[in-house]
């Protein structure tokens, strides 16, 4: 068997995949972040709960109703985003006139109520869900296996990451997001219906959230704490991007899934640290983050 | 760059106005406090004073930064586990007395202050406290990973109290109480004195406006990164009095559930007011010992508090009274 740089090509590659996949996840929520931190001017705290909502969505649905992973994939982001409308209207909405950072310890506190009741109803142990009947198995690629739901969980994020890119960037929708974004005043005088536009947006990146929360539940268990160290991790990743560019969210969290799959190959225990090691250089370099603008 | 503190205090007109009066009830505080401190060991069970006063300090030390420097920081919990690794390991592995051990400890938090503080200062707001959450998380893995140092998963266990100074036992509850409750009052006075000394007033300036502090003159960073050092080496302090007190130091401490404890306790007591951590930190304490049989309720009960006070009571119960009777406190 060869060897690459004195690491067995199945090993490479297979971190090199696993990389992929949590640069998906990174993706996915600091793209949902930045979304909504345009809008609302907060950082949402709350983000690595959703995730952990969206996954125990789809386990509900399965065990309790029946609704199968595809459906699921759908419902949970639904109904995960309906929950964040109403956050938004009942709790956000009537703090946005204060300091941006109460939107912070307000989204703080939401995190640990949903955690704290996830734990107590569903033990901290993990649930597991199965992976799709027609997503089981892999391809032997020659050089790596590659197993198909795997591969599946990157095309998929993918997708939604430029989904989302083009209806921000190219769409009129988008323009009006973006010019809200930009001058919430003026776009209101210019009648369009900016707190209407604000709600549907923290809807809609809680609502990716939850769709990566799927996407995460057939490979990690499902587990009440899977999204709190998680979302520590993509404020890195968000202070390293910056969150000035939407292209911008989704690059860096590709590419910091790649670097910390590496990392596991060559340095292992640096693997846990090393995006926090990349903010620090960052900070260091260009505070203002690899694709941000000096405040 | 923050109207998080300053929308708790009255407007400078009403402090110039009461400035006189308002000393001479901080006094009167400072004097009702010692007081309160001689007699709590007789009324209360010490230990828990202890873990109530440590933890006021830390709320106090965390206010330094969030009142006065106006700086959110999410990461605090670094400062005060790494200083709890550090004197609970130098205090069982190196034999030092106990109070070389927590100099050495609040030491080495303000070392750990000095650099995280001048790398999250080059950013502003919600980047500051994400960054410094980061640091904290790095600082929370790098005590996961080095269990030669930390014990790992078990923490530094059975640490002993030993002698102060080498001649006095320590080994008592009341014993120790006196020194934890010396180490609070000099906490507690040395904050108060750093919040009223002219390096206090630039810091306030800064927050509330810095482009203008820096057009009068002053290098603002450099005041950041000097309250930010002064508010790690507190905590520190505040956690290696911990270590001592509880004989253990362990990864809670330096997780990042503590940094959001310290940001509720003085959320609840008041922000940027002098004394508000203190009531934050005995409310947050006594609630957790009521409810520590409920398991995962105290996050839940936590999180709502959270909320409410954001929501309904952002002056805090601290920064209420003091609206109440319009003075400072």
């Amino acid at each position: 068997m060869f060897e690459l740089l004195g690491v067995p090509p199945q090993a490479l590659f297979g971190q090199v995949l696993l990389g992929l996949i949590n640069g998906s996840f990174y993706a996915i929520l600091s793209l949902g972040l930045a979304v909504i931190f345009g809008l609302l001017n907060i950082i949402n705290f709350a983000h690595g709960a959703q995730y952990m909502m969206g996954a125990f969505v789809a386990w509900m649905c399965l065990n309790y109703l029946g609704i199968n992973y595809w459906a699921a994939l759908v419902v949970a982001p639904i109904l995960v985003g309906a929950t964040g409308i109403v956050i938004e209207r009942l709790l956000l909405a009537r703090i946005a006139k204060y300091d941006h950072l109460y939107g912070l310890l307000l989204t703080f506190g939401l995190a640990l109520i949903i955690q704290g009741l996830f734990r107590n109803y569903y033990g901290s142990s993990g649930l597991p869900y199965g992976i799709p009947p027609q997503l089981t198995g892999g391809q032997n690629l020659g050089f790596m296996f590659l197993p198909t739901y795997r591969g599946w969980v990157v095309v998929a994020s993918l997708i939604v990451c430029l989904a989302t890119w083009f209806m921000i960037e190219k769409t009129k929708l988008g323009s009006y997001l973006r010019a809200a974004t930009e001058n919430p005043t003026l776009t209101q005088a210019f009648g369009i219906n900016v707190p209407l536009l604000v709600t549907l947006t923290y809807g809609f990146g809680v609502a990716l959230a939850a769709f990566a929360g799927v996407l995460a539940a057939p490979i990690y268990a499902v587990n009440p704490n899977m999204g709190a160290d998680l979302i520590i991790v993509v404020f890195a990743v968000v202070v390293i991007g910056g969150m000035g560019s939407i292209m911008g969210a989704i690059v860096t969290g590709f590419s910091l899934g790649l670097i910390e799959g590496l990392t596991k190959v060559f340095y292992p225990e640096a693997s846990s640290t090393v995006i926090f090691i990349i903010m620090v250089l960052v900070l260091l370099v260009k505070p203002a983050g690899l694709f941000g603008r000096a405040a | 760059m923050t109207d998080l503190a300053s929308s708790a205090t009255p407007s400078a007109a009403v402090v110039a106005e009461t400035d006189d009066s308002a000393a001479r009830l901080h006094r009167n505080l400072f004097i009702a406090i010692a007081v309160l401190l001689a007699i709590a060991p007789f009324v209360a069970y010490p230990v828990f004073v202890m873990k109530v006063l440590c933890f006021a300090l830390f709320a106090l030390a965390f206010n330094l930064l969030l009142g006065y420097g106006g700086l959110l920081s999410f990461g605090h919990a670094a400062y005060f586990g790494m200083a709890s690794y550090v004197s609970a390991y130098t205090a069982k592995n190196w034999g030092l007395t106990p109070e070389l051990a927590i100099l050495l400890g609040t030491a080495v938090a303000a070392a750990l202050g000095l650099v995280f503080g001048a790398l999250a200062i080059r950013r502003q707001g919600i980047y500051f406290a994400m960054i410094t959450l980061a640091l904290a998380q790095m600082a929370f893995f790098f005590s996961l990973q080095t269990p030669r140092f930390t014990g790992g998963e078990d923490g530094i266990q059975a640490v002993p109290r030993g002698k102060l100074f080498g001649l006095i036992s320590l080994a008592d509850d009341r014993a120790l109480y006196w020194l934890v409750a010396a180490i609070f009052m000099g906490g507690l006075l040395l904050i108060y004195r750093i919040i009223h000394s002219p390096f206090g007033q630039v810091c306030k300036a800064i927050r509330d406006n810095e482009p203008r502090a820096i057009s009068l003159g002053y290098r603002a960073s450099q005041y950041k990164l000097a309250v930010f050092v002064l508010s790690a080496g507190l905590a520190g302090l505040a956690g290696a009095t911990k270590a001592i007190v509880f004989q253990l130091a362990s990864l809670t401490d330096v997780y990042w559930t503590m940094s959001g404890e310290v940001v509720l306790m003085t959320l609840v007591g008041g922000l940027g007011t002098v004394f508000g951590p203190i009531v934050g930190a005995a409310v947050i304490v006594a609630m957790q010992n009521y409810l520590a049989g409920l398991g995962s309720w105290v996050l839940v009960v936590q999180g709502v508090i959270f909320v409410a006070c954001v929501l309904l009571f952002r002056e805090g119960i601290v920064g209420v009274i003091s609206k109440w009777i319009k003075k400072p406190l």
